[in-house]
């Protein structure tokens, strides 16, 4: 065994550890901030894992999308709605969990048995390696063109999607538009984050 | 059982890992009562998706790496779903003034 198959294979436990741990910590913790910053930890683990696999642009493209976009999304969302509220208790909540976990745990063991017994086609042709991007350039504008746009027109509608369902319904009056004298901005105006009808 | 065939880490450790990640994914999809939980469980649950096409695109694929191609599709469905999920996280907020999942059953009879 040399020395970059060592360094491979503590890379790999690392991560896997730094996966393993820190996606229960995202679904186990009581503070969501914190679940959200270690939701962030995960995601640059597993563009970790992406490295080790020879895949340099889908990394990145994991760290740019993930932890830039998503993550912080998700923190913007804790901003705007956190207000500590308290849950009220549901009977048999426990044993709604214990009974999830147990057809989780089922699941886990059905992935692992299919994933281990399972006779892969190993090995396979030789990884092309640092060429991946390039080969990922030639697929996206040759034979996946058609998919590649339908991702442009679902980021679109998604993008026009997100400004509708979270706009304010705002009205300025017609004075204040016309009032020059005294140029209002938006943010002049406190416009509160609840309407007023839906606190009731 | 576990044969080497490229490094000294096997494909079915990265599947075992993506394996865990989706199983943590869907016990939190079913037990979080925080809305902004569940969209969390949900990306854990498309990166152990991504997880397993890249492995199997760097072992079984190697040479034509379909599944990168397809990964980076998924990684674009996952942000545009992302966007779309918050945004009605916040409308629901602003009607409700809760963020509790159990509180959403507008539509049950």
């Amino acid at each position: 065994m040399n020395i970059a198959y060592s360094t491979e294979l503590i890379c790999f436990l690392i991560l896997s550890a730094v996966i393993v741990s820190g996606s229960l910590a995202v679904v186990l913790l009581e503070n969501i901030v914190y679940s959200a910053f270690l939701l962030g930890g995960v995601f640059m683990a597993v563009a970790g894992l992406y490295l080790l696999l020879n895949a340099s642009f889908v990394a990145a493209a994991q760290i740019l999308v993930y932890v830039g976009a998503v993550n912080v999304l998700i923190l913007f969302a804790i901003m705007l709605v956190n207000n500590k509220e308290k849950l009220k208790p549901i009977k048999g909540l426990r044993t709604r969990k214990l009974i999830s976990g147990g057809v989780c745990g089922g699941l886990l063991i059905l992935l692992l048995r299919v994933s281990i017994t399972t006779k892969w086609n190993l090995p396979g042709p030789a990884s092309i390696g640092e060429e991946a991007t390039e080969r990922i350039g030639e697929h996206l504008f040759t034979d996946y063109l058609l998919p590649f746009e339908l991702a442009s027109i679902l980021l679109l509608m998604a993008m026009i999607g997100a400004i509708v369902l979270a706009r304010r319904d705002v009205s300025i009056p017609k004075a204040d538009i016309n009032d020059l004298k005294n140029k209002k901005t938006l943010s002049d105006k406190k416009i509160p984050l609840l309407s007023e009808n839906s606190i009731k | 059982m576990l044969e080497n065939s490229i490094g000294p880490v096997s494909l079915q450790a990265y599947l075992i890992v993506a394996a865990f990640l989706f199983c943590t994914g869907v016990w939190g999809l079913i037990n979080s009562r925080n809305a902004v939980r569940v969209l969390m469980s949900i990306e854990l649950m498309l990166n152990a998706v991504n997880i397993n096409l890249m492995s199997f695109s760097s072992y079984v694929d190697g040479s034509v790496i379909r599944g990168q191609v397809f990964s980076i599709f998924v990684i674009t469905v996952a942000a545009a779903e992302a966007a779309v999920g918050l945004a009605i996280l916040l409308s629901l907020y602003r009607n409700r003034v809760t963020i509790d999942m159990e509180s959403f059953n507008l539509l049950k009879w």
